[in-house]
């Protein structure tokens, strides 16, 4: 009793002082899945950051199924009416929740630091919600890279990174003669859909990848380009080894590392695995887009829920700002290994893959060749892509024909509509 | 003396209303949180939900959508395929297995113990043994090559037509042995004058077995094919860490069916659907059985 009668003004004195070196007090509760390790380091800069501006962070990591539990638990929290303040939640799944009325905007704080000129319009397109950006993004990951091992490459006589499905064929039946798996490769279904979305890049380009894909344009679905994308993703199968079922992306990367396979198609996040095993990109490992001189684009973001209070709301606020800053886009990115969502951070600190990979997004800004990730939520809802992976997957383990595949594609797409 | 037999009265009325009274809490709980959930589900199947339960009613959409589906036609399959194999073939051991323990030898209870002894994991464990074992990479196949067959091949995990059947393998391996224990509590309920007066009568051990003694554990097969059935349409922890559904959706269960859309994809109106489905499956198949059985007993 006799302490905490002390203790009251004192607190109070001590708040004062800091609020005179703090920008903003507020607090934060953040919904997320980050809880493995580059992630959680990345989240934890978040968290610190946000600290160091005088607000309280009250962190809620939910882990497991890749993020289904975390919704899960959102899921009930909303209807409850006490949703956290900032949820991991990205792609056309902003837009769900958005018309459920669920979400806050943060228009003025963008408007003030003026996003719209410092994202790329794809992106910042599916951030927003009737022109009003209930979401900010932390990164982008790009999707369409081939990883290979220079050694198994050398071994096999394979003097370039293909820059063609062709050159790509053609390089495999080398690896393959000289004994070396050409595509390690897990059979799960968002990995058969990930690479299946960059043969589609590749075949069809960008324009026939946005309509197809994005659009979901039953022409395009049925067209002869998607049943030459199919046949290719038939070749691919013939490269992959009889073991693949089932397998982890980060195994299927240390089969590249270990050598016992030359290529790997897989999203930046495979680069992190290369990495915190210590090898260098250009001397231990390759990197080089999947053909189709396309960016393919996959991003987290932190959208924004409805929570009341203006203590919450401030807070909320003071998230977007930071989360937006070129020195938190810059700290966090480093420890994810992806880049920057804001186009004008310098990337000086950051490796040779993560250079080509912001100058090829500059590149396919200007041509329009810059297209949101199918397999990886950002292109359809999410019972769209699970029609996609649901097809992709079964042709990838089965012997359909490509002309039966694209049919049922299509048709699956209709009713998922 | 009026008084008295008030208050006796009501202490009798009391004693009488006792045991509803203790259990009511209990049945209102039940009630609320399993048929009211029942009905929640099936009036959600009817509506558009989607991310969110909407509450607008929308008719048999969900269920069109659901039967176009060939995803689920796989699931139901891969339900039918599973569920009778399963359970014939873990009662055709638990009864081979009980009806050889009960031949009194020696170290019984030990034997006994080391069939018993899979049930008490977990079908997680279960699962990602045998995810080892059968993993072409790992398991029986490697170890038979490296033992001088080269040719041999054993690759039901990853060959999305026979994977439905490694999950066949290991849940038999996990649950034959709670069969076996089932069979042989019946087998020792069995009165031995009945055996005796049959030995007398000059019937051997086959007629003894197949036209006495199986016929009086009707009972016990009753219980058990119940508690295997709803072992294998509840299965879900075996799919999901042996083989995760796949190889592709391969092995898709109704139970991971209606995971997948309800959490992964979504789509809680179809996820309703096919939960509806299944409750309608196993009523189809139970009730006629627990009817007939029941009033059996009751004559």
């Amino acid at each position: 009793m006799f302490h905490s009668r002390n203790l009251v003004p004192l607190v109070a004195a001590a708040s004062l002082a800091l609020g005179a070196t703090a920008r903003a007090e507020g607090t934060v509760e953040v919904l997320h899945w980050w809880t493995s390790g580059g992630e959680a380091k990345a989240v934890g800069e978040l968290k610190k950051s946000f600290e160091a501006t005088g607000g309280t962070w009250i962190d809620s990591p939910i882990a497991g199924g890749g993020g289904d539990a975390a919704m899960t638990a959102l899921r009930a929290r909303v209807v409850a009416g006490n949703p956290p303040a900032a949820v991991q939640l990205k792609g056309p799944g902003i837009q769900e929740w958005a018309e459920q009325g669920a979400l806050n905007d943060v228009q003025d704080v963008a408007e003030a630091e003026n996003w719209d000129s410092v994202l790329p319009p794809v992106l910042a397109g599916i951030m927003k919600y009737k022109g009003q950006y209930v979401a900010a993004p932390v990164n982008i990951h790009r999707v369409d890279w081939i990883w290979a091992n220079p050694e198994a490459l050398k071994k096999a006589g394979v003097e370039a990174m293909p820059t063609t499905w062709e050159e790509f064929n053609a390089a495999a039946d080398k690896l393959q003669a000289a004994g070396i798996i050409p595509l390690a490769h897990g059979g799960q279904p968002w990995q058969d859909a990930t690479v299946f979305e960059d043969v589609v890049l590749g075949v069809g380009g960008a324009g026939f990848f946005r309509k197809a894909l994005v659009e979901l344009d039953q022409e395009a679905l049925t067209s002869d380009t998607m049943i030459a994308a199919f046949d290719q993703l038939r070749k691919l199968r013939g490269y992959v080894d009889p073991n693949f079922s089932g397998r982890d992306w980060n195994l299927a990367t240390a089969m590249v590392m270990r050598g016992e396979a030359g290529f790997q198609i897989m999203g930046d996040w495979a680069k992190g695995e290369f990495l915190a095993a210590g090898k260098v990109p250009g001397k231990d490992f390759l990197c080089a887009p999947t053909p189709g001189n396309a960016f393919m684009l996959n991003s987290d973001s932190f959208t924004f829920f409805k929570v009341e209070g203006e203590d919450k709301l401030t807070g909320q606020k003071v998230l977007a700002s930071l989360i937006m800053s070129p020195d938190f886009q810059k700290t966090f990115n480093l420890a994810k290994g992806s880049i920057p969502a804001r186009t004008d951070v310098p990337l000086d600190d950051f490796d040779d893959c993560a250079k080509l990979s912001h100058a090829d997004l500059l590149k396919a800004i200007e041509s329009d060749a810059l297209v949101p990730s199918m397999a990886h939520e950002m292109a359809v809802p999410r019972s769209v892509r699970g029609e996609f992976l649901d097809l992709v997957t079964q042709f990838f383990n089965s012997d359909m024909s490509s002309e039966d595949a694209v049919e049922q594609l299509a048709a699956a797409i209709k009713r998922a509509m | 003396m009026q008084r008295a037999a008030i208050f006796r009265s009501l202490g009798q009325s009391l004693e009488r209303r006792l045991p509803l009274l203790v259990v009511s809490p209990l049945f209102a709980l039940s009630l609320f949180f399993v048929y009211g959930f029942i009905a929640w589900t099936a009036y959600i199947s009817l509506t558009k939900s989607g991310v969110m339960p909407v509450y607008s009613f929308d008719g048999l959409a969900q269920y069109e959508r659901l039967w176009a589906t060939p995803r689920w036609y796989v699931a139901l399959k891969n339900l039918f395929i599973f569920s009778s194999l399963f359970i014939g073939i873990s009662m055709g051991i638990g009864i081979l297995l009980a009806i050889l323990l009960d031949q009194r030898i020696r170290v019984e209870g030990m034997i006994r113990t080391i069939y018993l002894y899979p049930m008490a994991l977990s079908f997680i464990v279960t699962g990602t043994v045998w995810k080892w074992i059968l993993n072409p990479g790992l398991g029986i196949e490697r170890l038979v090559r490296q033992a001088g067959f080269e040719s041999f091949t054993f690759d039901w995990l990853v060959n999305s037509n026979f994977a439905i059947y490694t999950i066949v393998i290991a849940a038999v391996w996990q649950s034959s042995g709670y069969a076996m224990a089932l069979f042989l509590a019946g087998l020792r309920s069995v009165d031995d004058e009945i055996l005796k007066a049959a030995a007398i009568d000059g019937a051997g051990p086959w007629r003894v077995y197949t036209g006495i003694v199986l016929p009086m554990l009707r009972p016990v097969f009753l219980s058990t094919v119940i508690i295997l059935a709803h072992l294998a349409i509840k299965s879900f922890d075996l799919v999901v860490a042996l083989t995760g559904g796949g190889p592709g959706y391969s092995t898709d269960m109704p139970a991971t069916f209606m995971y997948s859309f309800a959490f992964q994809r979504s789509e809680l109106g179809v996820a309703a659907a096919s939960a509806v489905m299944m409750l309608m499956t196993v009523m189809a198949i139970i009730v006629p059985y627990l009817y007939s059985e029941l009033r059996g007993t009751r004559k």
